[in-house]
């Protein structure tokens, strides 16, 4: 399996100006990740809100401007935005989004929106582009005779299916999906993940997850990147990962998804501030909240380090020893 | 919330800046502001004494503070017709208009938002209907055609009440009435708005829920959260007031300022016209910033946030 | 295999009806005495019975009902309906250009405050605060007493009336449309800017553009009615509603139907499109069937 996207050091920094007279205060959203998703596989992002989880999957599309580091996506660099060279790689990657009524034009027809993508890249004729419409509605489960409905007539979840066949209508290679089923009922959405691990498998996409809600995750992805506060705290494949947590904050993440049948037991409590990445703390971002932390964790931040086959982790602690000292 | 007062404070300030700016450039391109503020027939040593007060024929900048200081010291010029200064002639007709606005204000709110308020309460009764009805007709019926209808039928058919001038309060009646009666139906109608959309909110139906009797609900919960938005309408209507008066005093030939304007503009007496035109601009600002500010006042989410 | 959706199993007829399926008998009222108001305006010169300046001195102040005068005719003889057909298109015709000028100039300004944020929204703010602080009455009238009144500068001074709406719904309907709406979603499809433009975002402004347009052309007929009965709107020998009122007024005892035929005619008309208005916005909204 090839690398597809390759990301590096990737930085976002927003300068929030507060009204007309407020001084102008940089937010790290983004504070220099690397990542790379390989043709075929899904990434899963996870992190609370305000880890900077949707500004990372924007950057990766080339959407959000980066203010460092660079993302590849299949060996070439991805072209500024707005570009007419970005608009046609748009044809390769596309999005799916956490409100789909929003990403809908509530004046045009499904099917109108679904043949869009084909419109605008101008692929086929007329009868092609009718007969992939329909290709593509059965293929998320949507009735031939929805086609002339309109988005606000359609539930949450056949909207979402909308918003997917409409990412698909050009074939391609890698799909980034932002808390695609957040917004949809909990019984919806296990009908909607099935379907993108479907359409996944039978198209061979790439797909990068993002989502707050782990049992989706690993549900879903073969790898999995835990964000806190736009930087990754631990990475690797979801079972081991899951199964083996290294990182306290993904410890404690775990540790508070409940298994049918068991009680919640050994569950970790964070204690302290939610993350604000306008109020980043020194060292380790996480010290504040974390039992483990020692004046090391307070004073340098941890870089991501091998933490087990294809697993890494940023923690002084995580092996359980000083790793100052391991060094 | 001082951050608040002071922007809007400052908002206000501009604004009248900009109009008295705006005056100044009307003025400048209408021709030469001596022989337009002055008019013809003035002797020549007065001319050369205004041309020296307002800085003529320096640079444009100079013209503009002097023009900015004269108003500000209430010299507008002098009207053509009896060569007294604008400012007087004007404050003059001021009480006049006063006393048809006041009660006409005084009519729309007084009538206009109990009737809303009511037929919101008792929907699909006569009221509500009627409320309905006479918003359609306010808003279609041009007050100078309900003025002279007024006329057609108080004075003329029935001769009840005088057609017109200026006299005890029975002259007052028609004209003010005039002026308040497109405005109770628009009134009443928003009032029935504002207030059926805040009877459909939740925490109506939890109060009622509560057990606090359906009379408190109402006083307590439903009239305040409404009177924010009846508020902004009752400020954008001082302005319809003012500009209703234009229309009622000339049909009624009542001596006040609206009345003032139209036969000065006819005259082009230019001084009196930038006067009036500069009054009524600092009472619409004042009148915005008194809603401003009630408004900051009333609704407690708009004190802490300086958002505009 | 999807959930059942209440609206799917409501009807499966198509969802275009056609415009006039059901039209209640208001607002059917309404387009027809529009479409009489229009064709009376498109063809006055060929309805009119008379010209508006022909003057009958024998057969000054009749009332209606008089052969050869339908609608009677005023203190110097000359035909009321003949008038009143002239005054519906010159009060058609400024109303008319006046909302297209006014929706032009105020949807370009909210457009423009939505691409470019900052300094030139401002700018728009302010002159809409400028806008908001003089009563639109009075500041024609200065306007006016300044310039003289002219057919043109009417036209031009009618079109600022309003155009703060325009601004105010383009404005929102850009920047929601393109923070996290559907116009984001289709530049990522690949669309061109203009695409987006063209073919989404102007097409949802578009019908509450209308409805705006509607709301405002019934104001600015009055407005130039209101400054015509002044006697500093339309002047004569050219003749409007309003003008017809104002000249109507002092024969408002001895001949009312001078003043009341334009006033009726107002009065209607602005009803009219109000109904008709309200009516549209329905039809033309689909998220509100």
């Amino acid at each position: 399996m090839t690398d597809l996207l390759v990301a590096e050091g990737l930085v976002r920094i927003y300068s929030a100006r507060r009204g007309l007279l407020g001084k102008a205060a940089p937010v790290r959203a983004v504070d220099g990740i690397s990542l790379c998703v390989r043709r075929g596989e899904t990434l899963g992002i996870v992190g609370e809100s305000g880890s900077g989880k949707s500004t990372l999957g924007r950057m990766l599309l080339g959407v959000d401007p980066l203010q460092g580091g660079e993302v590849r996506y299949a060996g070439t660099p991805m072209p500024p935005a707005g570009t007419a060279e970005w608009r046609r790689l748009r044809a390769r990657m596309q999005m799916v989004y956490q409100d789909p009524l929003s990403a809908l034009d509530r004046r045009l027809t499904i099917a109108a929106q679904i043949r869009e993508p084909l419109d605008i890249h101008k692929i086929g004729d007329a009868a092609f582009r009718a007969a992939r419409v329909d290709e593509l509605m059965r293929a998320v489960g949507l009735r031939p005779d929805q086609a002339g409905r309109y988005p606000h007539e359609l539930s949450g979840g056949q909207r979402q299916r909308v918003v997917i066949a409409r990412a698909l209508a050009t074939g391609p290679d890698l799909l980034v999906c932002d808390e695609p089923v957040s917004a949809l009922d909990v019984s919806i959405q296990a009908q909607v993940v099935n379907l993108l691990r479907n359409l996944q498998a039978s198209a061979g996409l790439a797909m990068v997850f993002i989502s707050h809600d782990l049992k989706v995750v690993r549900n879903l992805c073969d790898r999995v990147a835990v964000m806190y506060l736009g930087r990754v705290v631990e990475e690797g494949p979801a079972e081991d990962l899951f199964a083996d947590p290294r990182h306290p904050y993904t410890r404690a993440l775990i540790s508070s998804v409940p298994e049918p049948g068991r009680p919640l037991d050994g569950r970790v409590i964070l204690q302290g501030e939610p993350p604000n990445p306008a109020k980043r703390p020194p060292g380790c971002a996480f010290h504040p909240r974390c039992a483990l932390a020692t004046d090391i964790c307070r004073g340098s931040v941890p870089q991501l380090r091998k933490a087990g086959p294809g697993r890494a982790a940023a923690c002084h602690h995580f092996d359980g020893a000083d790793a100052a000292r391991a060094a | 919330m001082i951050r608040f007062v002071s922007i809007r404070l400052l908002r206000a300030a501009i604004t009248v800046l900009a109009v008295m700016t705006f005056a100044f450039v009307v003025l400048r391109l209408s021709g030469d502001p001596a022989a337009v503020l002055l008019g013809p027939d003035v002797p020549k040593d007065v001319v050369d004494a205004f041309r020296a007060e307002w800085h003529l024929g320096e640079p444009i900048w100079r013209q503009y503070m002097a023009y900015i200081g004269a108003i500000l010291t209430g010299d507008f010029g002098l009207s053509m017709r009896d060569k007294s200064p604008a400012l007087e002639l004007v404050l003059e007709r001021v009480p006049a208009t006063l006393m048809l606005t006041i009660p006409a204000l005084l009519l729309k709110i007084g009538l206009g938002i109990p009737a809303g308020i009511y037929a919101a309460l008792h929907r699909d009764s006569v009221v509500d209907r009627g409320v309905i009805l006479m918003a359609i007709l306010g808003f279609t019926i041009p007050s100078f055609v309900m003025g002279l209808v007024l006329v057609l039928i108080f004075a003329v058919t029935w001769n009840l009440l005088p057609s017109g001038g200026f006299g005890g309060w029975q002259h007052a009646i028609l004209p003010a009435l005039t002026m308040s009666i497109g405005g109770i139906g628009v009134l009443a109608r928003f009032s029935r708005s504002a207030m059926i959309e805040v009877m459909g909110q939740p925490y109506i139906r939890t109060a009622s829920a509560k057990g606090v009797k359906w009379h408190d609900v109402v006083r307590g919960h439903a009239l305040p959260n409404a009177a924010v938005p009846i508020v902004t309408i009752v400020g954008f209507m001082v302005g319809a007031l003012i500009a209703g008066a234009v229309v009622v005093e000339t049909i009624f030939s009542w001596p006040g300022i609206g009345r003032l304007l139209i036969v000065s503009v006819s005259n082009r007496d230019l001084a009196v016209v930038q006067c009036i035109l500069l009054l009524i601009a600092a009472v619409m600002v004042v009148s915005n910033l008194t809603v401003d500010l009630l408004y900051g006042w009333l609704d407690p989410r708009l004190r802490n946030s300086a958002a505009h | 295999m999807t959930l059942a959706n209440p609206s799917d199993t409501a009807t499966s007829a198509p969802l275009r009806r056609p415009l006039f399926a059901r039209v209640p008998p208001a607002v059917a009222f309404g387009l027809f005495w529009l479409a009489l108001v229009i064709t009376c305006a498109a063809f006055a010169d060929l309805i009119r019975p008379y010209d508006i300046t022909r003057m009958d001195l024998g057969a000054r102040l009749s009332p209606p009902g008089t052969p050869g005068h339908w609608l009677g005719t005023d203190e110097l003889g000359r035909d009321v309906l003949s008038r009143l057909i002239q005054s519906v298109r010159v009060s058609l015709v400024i109303a008319f250009g006046a909302t297209i000028l006014s929706a032009v100039f105020g949807t370009t300004l909210g457009f423009l405050a939505a691409q470019f944020r900052g300094v030139v929204e401002h700018l728009v703010v302010m002159l809409a605060d400028f806008q908001a602080a003089l009563p639109f009455l009075i500041m024609s009238l200065a306007v006016l007493a300044f310039f003289g009144s002219s057919m043109l500068l009417l036209v031009c001074l009618m079109g600022f009336y309003g155009w703060e709406r325009y601004a105010r719904i383009a404005r929102g309907l850009a920047i929601s449309a393109g923070a996290q709406g559907y116009a984001a979603a289709v530049v990522q499809l690949g669309a061109t800017p203009r695409r987006v433009y063209l073919h989404h975002i102007l097409p949802n402004v578009a019908s509450t553009l209308i409805v705006s347009m509607t709301l405002t052309f019934p104001e600015i007929i009055l407005m130039e009615s209101g400054l015509s009965f002044l006697g500093l709107g339309v002047q004569p020998p050219e003749t409007s509603l309003g003008n017809m009122v104002g000249f109507g007024r002092e024969y408002l005892t001895t001949a009312p139907w001078v003043m009341l035929a334009p006033a009726v005619v107002i009065m209607l008309t602005t009803l009219s499109i109000s109904l008709v208005g309200d009516w549209l916005r329905d039809k033309l909204d689909p998220t509100i069937r």
